[in-house]
């Protein structure tokens, strides 16, 4: 399982990306793992506003659709719409990757999420 | 919550990397390569499946034939020795008990092959039905193993394998011969809509088949298939699913599998099905076609045009190499002429899409 320094991590298996006010979000590489073959990808609209924990998109593998919750809150700036065609570039680079962009609105959130040392703990334990 | 059972090969899913999940109460295969990978293996070349857990019932004596007939929805005067037929257990309302496999050695003896999710339901359902019949009914699911091997290329190499001429094995046919030295019952079934065949061994021979066809297999391009491909390749080729497409408030007539059901015979739920049929149906089992993108899944509603409910989605997918979700779904006879336009509702949304047959595929059976 890979993991990259640096990122954020959720208990969900999402990772946030930090780049000033904005936050990439994406799905790690235990989550594109345990989902098997992504087929379909299902993204948030532009200027959605989302609060922690709300579904941010809809990841769908060959068996079944999976909610993708925002471990952060704030206003949806970009989606990835590469995924649209090509929605197996999360299972191939599941970091390169990010689902959303948003523009984050309480970045104290962040502490609560975990870093790559800590994730990797918790993908161990659970 | 009983304890999960295992069949005598979860100790090769393993060490083959499977992905494990509950299945009906069985530690089952989900998926080895990947779905994808798994689903083209099997329409293009071969695979190799896990199906020991499917239940195994006997049923022997000198009245074999007239008990299995007033069980099943198939005509039994019609079948032959080593002839299989697919079949329905009804109620007496005409819903489902299960799916199965007829298989008919003579008039005195006959296996059913029953869902692993159904087989004690299954079998305790034939118990209460034995009345004076002079038969004896012998659960083995535990005694035995089973594997099937599926795709165009399951003849020419299963062949490899034993001395046997295989193409004496007719469509929906079965023998009893040897494959690598082991005794089997082989008949020409499957659940894939390809050629190929299932393998029935004593329990303690399923490993070294199993072993044998994957290692010699796997040169040839043979791949393990688990069940998520499982479920895949039956629903592209329009086969049924108990707890899908049928269940016990479904009859065969509406999930459109009238022809398994012979009502010029006697059977229990024959009654029922007859009024059903004079009576006209008032819900059908219809393919339907998705146009834009998104996927619609088992469970989800199918709506008309006012988003007013008018049935379900029986089973759904993005089949490999797909543009467009497709899906079987039970609805109202209103709407279920082909090319009507029904909505599916996916998360709050309702998505367009057509209805079509429920051929997604031409099937490749060797008859």
């Amino acid at each position: 399982m890979k993991v990259i320094q640096g990122l954020y991590y959720s208990k969900e298996h999402e990772w946030v990306r930090v780049d000033g006010d904005k936050a990439y979000v994406g799905i790690t590489d235990h989550a594109q793992h345990a989902l098997g073959d992504i087929v379909f990808v299902e993204l948030p609209e532009v200027d959605t506003e989302v609060k922690k924990e709300e579904v941010l998109g809809v990841v769908e593998s060959v068996k079944a659709a999976s909610d993708m919750f925002t471990p952060i809150s704030g206003t949806v700036l970009e989606v990835n719409e590469n995924l649209d065609d090509s929605p197996e570039l999360l299972n191939q680079e599941p970091y390169e990757n990010y689902v959303a962009v948003l523009s984050m609105s309480d970045k104290s959130e962040l502490d609560e999420l975990m870093n790559s040392e800590e994730y990797i703990q918790f993908c161990e334990n659970n | 919550m009983s304890e999960l059972k295992r069949t005598p090969l979860y100790e090769e899913h393993v060490k083959l990397g499977a992905k494990i999940v509950d299945f009906a109460g069985w530690e089952m295969p989900i998926e080895y390569s990947g779905i994808t990978d798994e689903h083209i293996t099997v329409r293009t070349n071969m695979g190799l499946f896990d199906v020991s857990h499917m239940g195994e019932i006997f049923i022997t004596g000198n009245e074999a034939h007239f008990f299995v007939q007033n069980l099943v929805s198939a005509d039994i005067d019609k079948l032959n020795e080593h002839q299989v037929v697919y079949s329905f257990l009804c109620y007496p309302h005409g819903g489902i008990v299960d799916d199965l496999l007829v298989y008919k050695y003579t008039n005195e003896k006959f296996l059913l092959v029953v869902n692993a999710s159904n087989a004690d339901k299954d079998f305790e359902w034939i118990l209460s039905n034995k009345g004076d019949y002079q038969v004896l009914v012998e659960n083995a699911s535990n005694n035995y193993g089973q594997v099937a091997l599926q795709g165009p290329n399951a003849q020419s190499f299963l062949q490899t394998l034993t001395d046997f001429n295989l193409d004496d094995i007719k469509f929906f046919h079965f023998k009893e011969i040897t494959v690598n030295g082991v005794n089997c019952i082989v008949s020409r079934t499957g659940y894939t809509g390809e050629d190929g065949f299932e393998i029935y061994t004593k329990s303690e021979d399923v490993t070294s088949i199993w072993k044998v066809l994957i290692e010699k297999g796997g040169s040839l391009g043979l791949k393990p298939i688990a069940l998520g491909a499982r479920d895949t390749l039956r629903f592209e080729a329009a086969l049924p699913l108990y707890g899908n497409e049928i269940n016990q408030d479904i009859t065969p007539l509406e999930a459109g599998l009238g022809y398994f059901v012979k009502l010029d015979t006697d059977f229990i739920g024959k009654e029922s099905l007859a009024k059903q049929k004079a009576a006209g149906l008032t819900r059908k089992s219809v393919g339907l076609r998705m146009m834009k993108k998104g996927i619609c899944r088992h469970g989800y509603p199918v709506c008309n045009e006012f988003g007013e409910e008018i049935g379900v989605i029986t089973t759904g997918y993005l089949l490999p190499e797909s543009e467009f979700s497709v899906a079987v779904a039970l609805i109202d006879v209103k709407y279920a002429n082909l090319d009507s336009v029904v909505f599916i509702k996916i998360r709050n949304r309702l998505v367009e899409a057509v209805v079509t047959t429920k051929k997604f595929m031409d099937k490749k059976y060797k008859k």
